[in-house]
């Protein structure tokens, strides 16, 4: 017993990720926080994403279901599971079944070296960024194996299309992310793949990717940013499940349960690819402006952040409750929306002190540039027709390829000379 | 330095399920069930990679193997239509060329067994010439480094191999040019 | 484009040669598909998505309206041509009534014109909106749809306090109206206009120089004027074929002589072409409401129409511009009060024709916006 103590607290004084320590009692509480985490976040996501669109469509979105259809996505997922689980007759019901599974699998399996912070990691691994692209490109299995064991027109139609989709876009995306690789190896002469490495690498070199070798970190990241959304089959790209063409693409025949497995692996995928965004080119969990905004000031300034913002949601919720209708039937509605407000800034004040403060600190940062990338998606939604399937592959081909390749070309030969490239820009290298 | 993970238990695990895996491909009747147990064996492969302390290479068999090729497999497998192929000849009736191409096998196999261990164990305690942190920036250093670079020549002339490849079925599965 | 005498008829029995050689596939699109608008049912054969040719299959709508009309007097008919282009029911009614009045020979009077002739325009407006809500959301812009039915409240709120009913308005009678314009008429009607000027605007910024928009529409669903008129297609699909041709300016009904007003036309006859005369109209008849609500005279609404109506032996065929195109109501009398024979002639089935000149050797993607852009109500087309 007192052994088992020990192990857990060895942790707790080194200084890695419990991957790197070897400490499998670490390990999995990591993972099962990062399995709640994401349910969690999947779960703001459904809720956010009617909402927004709503309010960008000049609608209300859920309004029913506790305060402000709060409580919309835990009704929803109840509906779901007590739905009638139907498999086609005529389908293949071992690949039918295993689908969703390989799906799922895969979209959960990437954030195994998602970097949260310098140690808020399940693990570091070498090869962490190849790791990622290499499992989340399993998922497509999932996908072309559900299209077909529907053995219907539709799903086929749209498995078909997004397996080519997502291959076609992998290349562009793999391109843009080797120009990353290839910027951490400025400093220490030697690249690396780990996903903390390369914040790492970005910490060092004292400014984000995205900046670097000006204008090309910048491009490689438009490359990413829009590879990354036809990589997820999300509008404008969202043709695997194009509803006016394929009905619902893939998983046109599934139901319940088993379609919300895709509707949770979808989601996840998006968080997925935006954390590998944020990881590459927008700093993971450093915090903003950490090159212009230093000094042990601006730290502190920026470690309130995180409880500051938790507080404005907070406020945000009381404000709704003092606008809320003192009808009688909407008392349990109020009460629910205080609460939940109360809840958000409680959370918020347990982030202003210190020991947390410190800790969550990275974390914050991290998700909530991941959020950034979630609104976008949202966003193009709300605006964007569907892209054609020919025009989108035309786009991957012949436009992101070309692009990605020069841009690849392009930072080997300025990261060989940095020197004579910041003398160009007329700054002065150190 | 860690436990290492590498333990003969994960490797019958991996072995048993590679060689389950290899069975199903060629006895499925359906295709697509033969695809996925393939996926299943390279999945595998990719861990036992990771035994070896090779994670690049395991990376790089999920994402071009798993990922890419098995996919475009599905692909074209999934135009076919499945009930017609489960009712064509399932296997070549050439039981010589294989009975000899079997038997020319396990005799590598034993002749390898015998010639090596000579009575020591199965699995002796190798060394691992770099670590996992080193892999991938030791097979860089292989591939392109100035010094060590000997594979140079023979990585492009392999990748000019695929392009004229890619060509070659541009050129056949094209009606017209 | 294609000669469309020359198409050859599209192929289904024939069987896959061997089981490689799967290529081709026949896929029926409806009728229950949510990009039909309707219950249109499309069999498609395509090869990849490349579309070798496809087949409508009508009628799952066919309720007789026409075989209905033998058994009713001119009145009672009168209720149930709203039923055919349900978002278009003002048109249909107006084509019905001034067709009547033609074989009875007598005119609706002049302030009963002028009512008549805001409230087609005004519903010519909340059809354009509903195609091009429905129209963007196929090809997957979802948010235009929101913005044109908030606006197009606007117009069924006019209707309502008109004539009591929003949809299936049955707005007019034989020899001019029923009801007296409400008190506010004019000023909710010249409300409306200067609320929906800038709307256009906001649906424009939406889509006409979206990247996505314009690749998805431009060169769709191409179809050439001299085919236009070979299939008889008529209305918005037409004029963006070139064709200068609108019933309102070529054969004046009701009082549209009296106003100024430009027809629109496009050059390539392409889907991107149809949106954007679609989208002049609807500025052109925002043009046509204001001239008559500022110049409605004041006077009787309802001519003088014999209570039982038997119109003399004869027949005639009138037809007014109906949103979707020509729309053209033959009517036989025998001399008794119910008519020998109706037949109407629907601008969205014989527009429907052309789906397939405007879809060979296109993708799937894009029979869903020719199938939009057509512009169709399987309410009309199967009537």
């Amino acid at each position: 017993m007192h052994e088992l103590i020990d192990y857990i607290q060895s942790y707790l004084k080194s200084n890695l990720t419990p991957g790197a320590a070897g400490n499998i009692f670490w390990a999995t509480v990591y993972i099962l926080l990062v399995f709640v985490g994401l349910s969690i976040a999947v779960i703001a996501m459904n809720w956010l994403e009617r909402k927004i669109l709503a309010h960008m469509q000049v609608r209300l979105g859920p309004m029913r279901v506790g305060p402000h259809g709060l409580l919309q996505p835990i009704a929803d997922a109840i509906k779901l599971l007590l739905k009638e689980d139907i498999i086609p007759a005529e389908a293949d019901k071992f690949v039918f079944w295993i689908a969703p599974f390989i799906v799922v699998l895969a979209a959960f399996t990437v954030f195994v070296v998602v970097p949260f912070g310098p140690t808020h990691a399940i693990t570091d691994m070498n090869i962490g960024i190849l790791f990622m692209l290499g499992v989340s490109s399993l998922s497509v299995l999932g996908i072309v194996t559900a299209g077909w064991a529907s053995n219907s027109h539709y799903p086929l139609i749209g498995a078909l299309r997004s397996s080519a989709q997502m291959v076609s876009y992998e290349v562009a995306m793999g391109l843009a992310v080797v120009s990353v690789i290839m910027m951490t190896s400025l400093q220490t002469g030697t690249g690396t793949l780990s996903m903390i490495g390369i914040v790492q690498a970005q910490q060092t070199s004292g400014e984000w990717f995205i900046f670097k070798f000006f204008p090309l970190g910048l491009i490689g990241f438009f490359i990413f940013a829009i590879a990354m959304v036809a990589e997820t089959n999300r509008a404008p790209f969202d043709l695997p499940e194009a509803e006016s063409e394929l009905t619902a693409g893939f998983h046109t025949e599934y139901s319940g349960f088993r379609w919300s497995l895709f509707f949770l692996a979808e989601y996840s995928a998006m968080i997925a690819v935006s954390s590998i965004a944020v990881t590459l080119w927008l700093g993971g969990w450093l915090r903003p402006f950490p090159n212009l905004l230093h000094g042990s000031t601006w730290d502190l300034v920026f470690s309130l952040v995180p409880g500051l913002t938790f507080l404005f949601f907070a406020a945000i919720c009381f404000f709704n409750v003092v606008r809320m209708p003192k009808h009688p039937l909407f008392k349990i509605q109020t009460m629910g929306l205080a609460g939940f407000g109360a809840v958000l800034g409680l959370i918020g004040l347990v982030m202003f002190v210190p020991g947390v403060r410190d800790r969550v600190g990275d974390i914050f940062w991290f998700a909530a540039k991941v959020a950034g990338f979630m609104y976008l998606y949202i966003w193009y939604r709300g605006t964007f027709p569907r892209y054609r399937f020919d025009q989108l592959m035309k786009m991957g081909w012949k436009v992101l390829l070309p692009m990605g390749l020069a841009l690849l070309i392009l930072t080997a030969v300025v990261a060989m000379r940095a020197d004579l490239w910041d003398q160009l820009r007329g700054v002065g290298h150190p | 330095m860690n436990p290492p993970v590498a333990t003969p238990f994960f490797f019958y695990l991996l072995a048993t399920t590679m060689i389950v895996g290899g069975i199903l491909v060629i006895t499925r009747k359906n295709a697509v069930h033969s695809a996925l147990a393939l996926i299943t064996t390279l999945l595998a492969q990719a861990a036992l990679y990771l035994m070896l302390y090779a994670p690049f290479v395991a990376g790089v068999q999920i994402i071009l193997y798993a990922g890419g090729i098995m996919v475009l497999f599905l692909f074209v497998i999934m135009l076919i239509s499945i009930e017609r192929a489960a009712k064509e000849r399932q296997f070549n009736k050439q039981w010589l060329v294989g009975i000899a191409a079997a038997a020319a096998l396990g005799g590598l196999f034993i002749a390898i067994y015998t010639t090596t261990t000579k009575g020591k164990t199965l699995f002796p305690e190798g060394q691992v010439s770099y670590g996992e942190s080193q892999n991938t920036q030791a097979i860089a250093a292989l591939l392109f480094d100035r010094v060590h670079g000997t594979y140079m020549f023979a990585f492009e002339i392999a990748s000019l191999l695929l392009l004229v490849a890619i060509i070659g079925a541009v050129v056949m599965a094209k009606k017209r040019i | 484009m294609t000669d469309p005498n020359t198409l050859s008829p599209l192929d289904l029995d024939t069987p896959d040669k061997t089981f490689l050689d799967s290529n081709e596939l026949v896929i029926n699109m409806g009728p229950q598909h949510p990009a039909t608008h309707g219950v249109l049912r499309v069999i498609l054969r395509l090869d990849g998505e490349k579309v070798l040719g496809l087949e409508c299959v009508i009628g799952y709508l066919h309720r007789g309206v026409e075989k209905i009309a033998e058994h009713r007097t001119y009145t009672m008919f009168n209720p149930y041509v709203d039923r055919m282009d349900y978002v278009a029911a003002v048109s249909n009614g107006l084509g019905y009534c001034e067709a009547v009045e033609k074989l009875l020979s007598v005119e609706a009077p002049p302030r009963a014109q002028y009512i008549r002739v805001i409230l087609t325009e005004l519903n010519r407006i909340a059809s354009h909106q509903l195609w091009l809500g429905t129209h963007a959301l196929d090809i997957g812009a979802i948010t235009p749809l929101f913005y044109t039915f908030r606006d197009r409240e606007e117009i069924l709120k006019i209707f309502e306090k008109y004539c009591g009913a929003r949809l299936t308005t049955h707005a007019f009678r034989i020899g001019g109206l029923q009801y007296e314009a409400y008190d506010g008429f004019e000023k909710e009607v010249k409300n409306f206009l200067t609320f929906f000027a800038p709307k256009i605007d906001e649906y424009e910024e939406l889509l006409t120089t979206n990247r996505i928009w314009l690749e998805r529409t431009k060169g769709v669903g191409k179809i050439s004027g001299k085919d236009c008129i070979a299939l008889g297609v008529t209305g918005p699909v037409l004029r963006a074929s070139g064709v200068q041709w609108d019933i309102r300016k070529a054969q004046p009904y009701a009082n549209y002589k009296n106003f100024d007003f430009k027809i629109p036309t496009g050059e390539h006859g392409d889907t991107y072409d149809r949106y954007l005369v679609r989208m002049a109209e609807m500025r052109q008849s925002c043009r046509i409401i204001e001239q008559a609500v500022a110049g409605i005279p004041e006077g009787p609404i309802m001519a003088k129409v014999p209570k039982v109506m038997k119109p003399p032996v004869g027949e005639v065929y009138h037809s007014i511009e109906a949103p979707k195109g020509e729309l053209g109501y033959f009517i036989v009398s025998d001399g008794s009060t119910q008519p020998y024979r109706i037949r109407v002639r629907p601008p969205s089935f014989v527009n429907l024709q052309a789906l397939d000149v405007m879809c060979r050797g296109q993708l799937v993607s894009d029979v869903i916006a020719v199938i939009g852009t057509l512009d169709i109500v399987l309410g009309e087309v199967d009537r």
